[in-house]
This record gives C-alpha cells, sequence and structure tokens, in this order.
C-alpha cells in the first residue's frame, strides 16, 4: 500500500469535509429551527465567493497588499452573504411560516433557481479564475507535498468556527433562544423568545458561515461559476443528513465523512463518478438511517 | 398611499441597491484586470425594488383580505371554476380549441408547429409529474430521470436491435413505470423533504451515470439518428412529419388528460388525494399506504417514460444534458403555477411557460430567472396554482329553505400535519 497517496486522499478528504461542513451548518441550523431545507443556502455560498472575487479584484486594483486584501474581501464576503441569507428568509420563507410543509420548500427551489440565474446574468457563465488569496505559509515547506498551507488553513478555520459556533449556542442568550425556538417555537414565542428575530439570526450566521466556506474553497481551487452553489449545496445538505440534521457535531462529522468517501472513492475507484458517490451515500444513509448517524429517531405523535 | 408605505418602500429600494451593489454594478474581468463599473444597473435595481414592494405590499394585504373573506364566506366559488363549469361556456370553448388545435398545423409554419409539440411534450409531462406532486403530496425532484429512461430506451434499443417508434412506446412507458417502482421502494419512509432530496439525488444519479458510462449510453456526446415515428412505412417529408408528431402529441396528450381525469376520480385517485392530504389519517381508513404511494411513482413516471420516447423520435437526436435537474425544475414549476391537482390548470401552465420564452424571445435569457421567480410568487401569494383544484362537492338539499352545503376549495396543494 502506498501510504504517501493515502495520507494525501486523507488530508484531501479532510479539506474537503470541513468545506461541507462549514456549508453544513448552515442546512443544519436552519432546518433545527423551522424544519426547512434551505435550497438557497448552496447559492448563498456561491454569492459569497463571488463577492468575495469581487471585492478581490477591485481591493488588488486599488493597490492593497495581499493580506489586506484577504481580510476585507473575507469581510464583505460574509457581510454581504449574510444580507442575502437575511433577505431571502424575508422574502421566499417569512410569509410560507404558517403554510404546508411543502410550500416553503417549493418557494426555496424557487429562490435557488433564481439567485442562480441572478448571478448568472449581471456577471458570467464562465468560469472565473479566483485569485488565490490564501499566503504560502513558509514553515510548511517540509510537507508541502502531502498538505499545502491552503488546506491547513481551511482545516483550521473550521476548527475555529466550529468551536466559536458551538460555544454561541451553548452560553449566549440569543443560543439559548435558538435552542429554545428548534424545541418548541409556540413555546418559546410564550416565554417572551422573539422568534422571527431568532430565524433572521439563524439564517444569518448560517449563511455568514457559507461565505467563509465559499471564500476558502475558492481560493483553495482557483475557480468559480454561477453553479459551484448547486452541487455544494446538494453535497453539504448530504453531509447535515448524514450526520443527523439539526445536530451542530453531527453536521461536522457528516461533512468529513462524505470528504473521506468522496477522496477516498476517487482515488482508488473512478474519478469520473465523484458526485455519484455522494449521492448514493446519501440515498443510502436516508433510507437505512434516516435519523443520520448522531440524530435520534423521532416517533411521530398522532 | 400613504408617507409611511413611501418612506418603508425607499427603505426597501436602499436596501437592494445596497445588496445587489457587487453583483450588479461591478463586473471584473480578472483575465485582463479590467472593471467595468455599470451604474445604469444601479438605477434599475433602485426603481425596480421601489415599484415591486408597492406591488408586494398590495398583494400581501390582498392576501390578509382574502384570508378575513374566506373565514367569513367560504361558499364564494372562485370565477375560473364557475366558468369551467357552466356549460353554456364550456361546451363552445371547447368546440373552439379543437377546431383551433386540428386547424393549427396547417396555418403556421413548422417552426411553430414544432414548438407547439414541445408544449405539448411538457403539458403530457406536467400531468405526469401532476399525479406524483398535485395527488398524492410527494415531491419529486427528480422527474426527469424518468424522461431520460424513456428516451434512452427508444435510442438504445433503436441502435441496438433496430426497434421501431411504436414497439418501444409501450416499453419507454413501461421502464418508466419500472424506474418507478424502483425509486419508490427505497423512500416509501421518506417524508415530504427528505424525499424531495432522495428523487434529486435519483435524478442525478441516471444523469451522471448516463453521461459517464461510455460503453453503455455514448456519455456526453449522446446517441444521433434516432429515427422518427413510422406510419404504416409512409415517408413524410420534413414538413408533413412535424404535422404528423404534432398530431400524435396531440392524441397522447389527449389520452393522458382522459387517464389522469378517470384516475383523478378512481378509488386509487381517492387514496392519493387522502394520502396527501394527512399520511396517518388515510392510513387509519384502511388504505395501504405502501401500495398507493408506489402506484403515484409508478403512473406519474409511466407518462414520463412515454414522453421520453416521444421527445427521442422528435429531435432525433438525445445527450444527457437534455435531463438535467433544470428540466425538472421546469417541469414541477408547470405543475405549481398552474395548480396543484388541477388538469386544466397544468395544461394552462404548461402552455405559458413553454409558449411564452419562445415567442417573447428577447426575454428568453431571463427564462429560468423567470421560472424562480414565479415559484416563489406562486407560493407566496397564491399556493394553489392559476387554477386551483376543487375538492368533489356534495350537496345536501334539505327541507325548503335549511339547505346544507358542503363545498370546499383545495387551499392547501400538500399536507398539513407531520408531526415530530
Amino acid at each position: 500500500m502506498d501510504w504517501e497517496y493515502f495520507f494525501e486522499l486523507l488530508l484531501g478528504g479532510l479539506t474537503r469535509g470541513s468545506i461541507y461542513a462549514l456549508i453544513a451548518l448552515g442546512y443544519t441550523m436552519v432546518y433545527g429551527i423551522i424544519e426547512l431545507i434551505n435550497f438557497a443556502h448552496g447559492e448563498i455560498y456561491m454569492i459569497g465567493a463571488f463577492t468575495a472575487l469581487i471585492a478581490a479584484n477591485v481591493l488588488t486594483m486599488l493597490g492593497m497588499n495581499e493580506l489586506a486584501v484577504l481580510v476585507l474581501a473575507s469581510v464583505v464576503a460574509i457581510l454581504y452573504s449574510a444580507a442575502y441569507g437575511f433577505t431571502v428568509e424575508k422574502i421566499a420563507y417569512k410569509p410560507l411560516r404558517q403554510a404546508p410543509r411543502l410550500s416553503p420548500l417549493i418557494s426555496a427551489i424557487g429562490m435557488s433557481i433564481f439567485l442562480q440565474n441572478y448571478v448568472l446574468l449581471a456577471q458570467t457563465s464562465d468560469f472565473l479564475p479566483f485569485p488565490s488569496l490564501i499566503p504560502e505559509l513558509e514553515f510548511m515547506e517540509p510537507i508541502a507535498h502531502i498538505i499545502s498551507s491552503a488546506e491547513v488553513i481551511i482545516i483550521l478555520t473550521t476548527a475555529v468556527v466550529m468551536i466559536l459556533l458551538t460555544l454561541l449556542i451553548k452560553y449566549t442568550r440569543i443560543g439559548k433562544a435558538m435552542r429554545a425556538t428548534a424545541q418548541d417555537r409556540s413555546m418559546a414565542m410564550l416565554v417572551g423568545v422573539n422568534v422571527n428575530r431568532v430565524i433572521s439570526t439563524t439564517f444569518v450566521i448560517g449563511s455568514a458561515l457559507a461565505a467563509v466556506g465559499g471564500v476558502l474553497i475558492a481560493s483553495h481551487i482557483g475557480m468559480i461559476n454561477f453553479y459551484i452553489g448547486f452541487i455544494a449545496g446538494i453535497k453539504a445538505f448530504t453531509a447535515a443528513v448524514l450526520g443527523g440534521i439539526g445536530s451542530i457535531p453531527g453536521a461536522v462529522l457528516g461533512g468529513m465523512v462524505l470528504g473521506w468517501t468522496e477522496s477516498f472513492a476517487t482515488g482508488y475507484v473512478s474519478s469520473d463518478y465523484e458526485d455519484v458517490f455522494a449521492f448514493a451515500l446519501l440515498v443510502i444513509i436516508l433510507i437505512f438511517r434516516p435519523a443520520g448517524i448522531l440524530g435520534r429517531s423521532t416517533t411521530q405523535k398522532v | 398611499m400613504k408617507i409611511q408605505d413611501i418612506k418603508e418602500s425607499f427603505f426597501i429600494a436602499a436596501w437592494f441597491i445596497l445588496l445587489t451593489f457587487p453583483i450588479m454594478v461591478i463586473q471584473v474581468n480578472p483575465i485582463e484586470n479590467i472593471i467595468e463599473w455599470r451604474w445604469w444597473n444601479l438605477i434599475l435595481v433602485g426603481a425596480g425594488s421601489f415599484m415591486l414592494s408597492f406591488v408586494w405590499r398590495y398583494l400581501m394585504n390582498r392576501k390578509a383580505g382574502q384570508k378575513r373573506k374566506e373565514s367569513e364566506d367560504a361558499e364564494d366559488i372562485p370565477l375560473t371554476q364557475r366558468l369551467l363549469r357552466n356549460p353554456r361556456f364550456f361546451v363552445p370553448a371547447l368546440i373552439v380549441l379543437g377546431v383551433f388545435v386540428f386547424a393549427f398545423p396547417f396555418l403556421f409554419s413548422a417552426y411553430q408547429i414544432n414548438i407547439m409539440t414541445t408544449a405539448l411534450i411538457y403539458v403530457v409531462l406536467g400531468l405526469g409529474l401532476n399525479i406524483v406532486v398535485g395527488l398524492a403530496g410527494l415531491l419529486d425532484l427528480g422527474y426527469v430521470a424518468f424522461y431520460a429512461v424513456g428516451a434512452y430506451s427508444y435510442a438504445l434499443l433503436n441502435h441496438h436491435f433496430g426497434l421501431g417508434f411504436w414497439t418501444v412506446l409501450p416499453v419507454g412507458a413501461f421502464m418508466g413505470a419500472m424506474f418507478g417502482v424502483l425509486l419508490g421502494f427505497p423512500v416509501l419512509r421518506l417524508r415530504g423533504d427528505y424525499l424531495a432530496i432522495v428523487t434529486l439525488g435519483f435524478g442525478e444519479i441516471i444523469r451522471l451515470i448516463l453521461e459517464n458510462w461510455n460503453a453503455f449510453s455514448f456519455g456526453p456526446s449522446g446517441i444521433a439518428n434516432i429515427p422518427r415515428p413510422g406510419f404504416f412505412g409512409v415517408d413524410f417529408s420534413l414538413e408533413a412529419s412535424s404535422r404528423y408528431l404534432y398530431f400524435l402529441m396531440i392524441a397522447m396528450a389527449l389520452f393522458t388528460i382522459f387517464v389522469v381525469n378517470r384516475l383523478q376520480n378512481s378509488r386509487i385517485g381517492r387514496a392519493w388525494i387522502a394520502l396527501r392530504e394527512d399520511e396517518i389519517a388515510c392510513q387509519a381508513m384502511g388504505i395501504d399506504k405502501t401500495k398507493t404511494k408506489l402506484t403515484a411513482f409508478a403512473l406519474g413516471a409511466t407518462w414520463a417514460g412515454m414522453v421520453g420516447v416521444m421527445f427521442a423520435a422528435k429531435t432525433t437526436f438525445i445527450n444527457p444534458a437534455s435531463f438535467t435537474f433544470l428540466e425538472s425544475a421546469i417541469i414541477l414549476s408547470i405543475v405549481v403555477l398552474g395548480g396543484m391537482g388541477s388538469i386544466v390548470g397544468v395544461i394552462i401552465g404548461a402552455l405559458v411557460l413553454i409558449l411564452l420564452p419562445e415567442y417573447l424571445r428577447a426575454f428568453s435569457e431571463y427564462r429560468m430567472l423567470l421560472f424562480g421567480a414565479i415559484m416563489v410568487i406562486m407560493m407566496v401569494f397564491r399556493p394553489q396554482g392559476i387554477i386551483s383544484g376543487v375538492r368533489r362537492t356534495y350537496q345536501f338539499k334539505g327541507k325548503g329553505d335549511k339547505a346544507v352545503k358542503t363545498r370546499e376549495t383545495v387551499k392547501q396543494p400538500a399536507p398539513t400535519t407531520d408531526h415530530s
């Protein structure tokens, strides 16, 4: 067995998994609170990447140095993604709070198609080269052939974001309100939680995380177009379901499992069927363990 | 119009200007390092969102008003329904429509006929999906997979064994049904939104396999030279054959309408509607959930398979690119726009969504943008579609003045109860 190749795949899977986990968190949080698959979430991630690309290009042309560009472009991307997430919720989901379950789902699909084509028409259908914003770290030189510094930064950022999010949900006031809303929305309302604000906050946080993922993966892969959100969205959703939707550690675990599955399957089996593996995994998981790895299965009450 | 409304709309316009600024205004060209500033778009977005916010507010108010009115007066029958039920309107309209349909291919060019045939294909696809989504309430996002199965059945059977259109037509339908059951079995246990994702995954898997398994499906380059349908060995000119295809499609559409209409009022159709409204109550009434769901999938897929064969015969060339998720989304938006569970609605929906972009060439670019917007707007303001399906009504005439009527329009297209 070729160990170096194995480690390369392992770390490649970890990087991929981190990105999936970042996007999956948005799905999981939204699903946990309003039980909606936010189909447009992948598009928010794509818009984050696009905004970062535009900001980075403008700032570079203004003559800023690399680090400033990285920081500012990321901040702009995060702010804009959060704003888009907020607006999408207000337009497409909020009026449907009381509607039957299929309605917001169809509305979400519509929103996803709309945002995709909005970027396609306003920008371009071509792949745009994304500037490699993440600097090469010098101390990484000796192991650079196995793991690049971009990958290290992706993994580290994901870990930090994950810890911050867990702390936010466990210990802050808004985190508590979020958990309360997730458990029982009307009861939370009764005890004075501003449910609308909690839902908006959830969308904002989820979208911001998607933007972080978008910037990281775009500068790692180096290419974006309007369609990246669709596949990434579905895969991240797979990750969320895999880990047990609604559970935050589950989303991370699911992301990793999906990242490794894809990485090893493409490395050892065939790279043509990369997406097929992800979808097949999704189908299998949903059939055999719909509650996910960490999820508890709920019984239906009548 | 109140001052406050104008103020609010200003805020909304400002918000959207800010929101769309990087994507609408700045166009970067990273290869040549040029930035194009399109300030004109800024004004467009501002003015557009300012206007739209008024429309949005008006519609929202109307929706709120409607709800109040409905609860007061549940007897109000929508105008469209009244028209459709009134034989004095209905019969002449049907005759005019029939004459138009038959005269159409002789009045217009081959190009127009082709567009109409395409629209009819979507009518049948919409009606097929309507069984699954509209009647049984199972959101299927991978419907296009069955369409692909039908199209590839014809293309491959013809390529390898030289089978003709008429032989493959039932085979395609059968293959569609088989795949419907194949998909239906594993997803029986899944609830609404999970089901949507799995069907989406299924559709993508089928497309990716068709794209990558070169030995089987000839990969992305597709299969060309698929023969058009024959007619007792008569050779048609190009124009005559498009006319012939048109009539075939009309026949197929009529057949579909007939069958779906009969199905809707049958025992199984009623079971689907019951399943859509409340799964648990439906089971409690003694309906076999497994059988009901599977028949919905199978029957829905049958039409897709059949039309797939038709599609392959019409275009004479197919490749996996014709069967992407967007195609599923288009079919879904037809059903949503028309009205889930309503046959007339779906037909109108298909004709509007397919014909409008074809005739308004200038805006065909914005087609998908519009489809997305339609799905959102319809869900928010009119979830029952253009023409809502009508529940069966029973009228009990009491003695004289005490007439008890029970009648209800379908307001909710999907199961309302999903306790977890």
